[in-house]
């Protein structure tokens, strides 16, 4: 629809005519502001913690389990150069072996989804499946922040 | 000829004063749209609709996805 949008456009005499083809949809994935009546739903972007810690593939257990616990956090994203989510550690992996690599110990292709998810959803879902937290990446795969269930259920105003 | 162009280059575009164009159906744009974004649905595409754009800056239209 964009395109003949666009062509129509030139057709009508403007010289510089842009078409964003992957659209709205796209936008909203990748966790962009957006304006409107339904943009008001908290969605679990809003409940990202973006401060999430993050470690490279080759980086020992040791020097992650550190750095992480001295910075108060539970859990370490395995991401590559270009912030792309390749696994997770959480307390069970950074207690093993010391001198593993996270490559080596990591869960490997965790569950993540999309910042536009409703909130109010995902608190419920974390809820009935006991998940205590859940990953979110932008559809590229690209690291937006970890949302624990707490701040879910404090921000949608669900029970947990 | 349009050229298709990615979110980065949006957000470039944007950022030097470029104008956007949803051209969904109203309802569409009134639930959500980006920032800034102004409709004009396709079925009203015409002189008389789009004598509110620029012609001195960049236009950039979108819908909601590979439609």
């Amino acid at each position: 629809m964009s395109s003949r949008a666009a062509w129509r456009l030139e057709g009508l005499g403007f010289e510089r005519v842009y078409d964003y083809v992957p659209g709205k949809a796209d936008w909203s994935a990748s966790g962009l502001p957006t304006e409107g009546t339904l943009a008001r739903v908290p969605t679990i972007g809003d409940a990202a913690r973006q401060d999430v810690p993050t470690c490279a593939l080759e980086e020992k257990i040791s020097d992650a389990r550190d750095r992480i616990r001295a910075a108060g956090w539970d859990a370490c994203v395995v991401v590559n150069k270009e912030r792309v989510v390749l696994g997770l550690l959480r307390e069970k992996e950074l207690a093993s072996d010391a001198k593993a690599t996270a490559e080596e110990v990591m869960r490997n292709g965790p569950a993540t989804f999309r910042p536009d998810e409703p909130l109010e959803k995902m608190a419920k879902r974390m809820r009935e499946r006991g998940a205590r937290t859940v990953l979110v990446t932008t559809s590229d795969g690209r690291l937006v922040g970890l949302v624990y269930r707490e701040d879910a259920k404090h921000l949608a105003g669900v029970p947990t | 000829m349009p050229h298709s162009i990615a979110r980065a280059e949006v957000q470039r575009l944007l950022e030097q004063g470029a104008q956007l164009v949803e051209v969904l159906p109203r309802w569409e744009y009134e639930e959500e749209h980006l920032p800034g974004a102004i409709n004009i649905p396709l079925k009203e595409l015409d002189r008389e609709t789009t004598a509110q754009l620029k012609r001195d800056a960049p236009v950039i239209v979108y819908c909601h996805d590979y439609q």
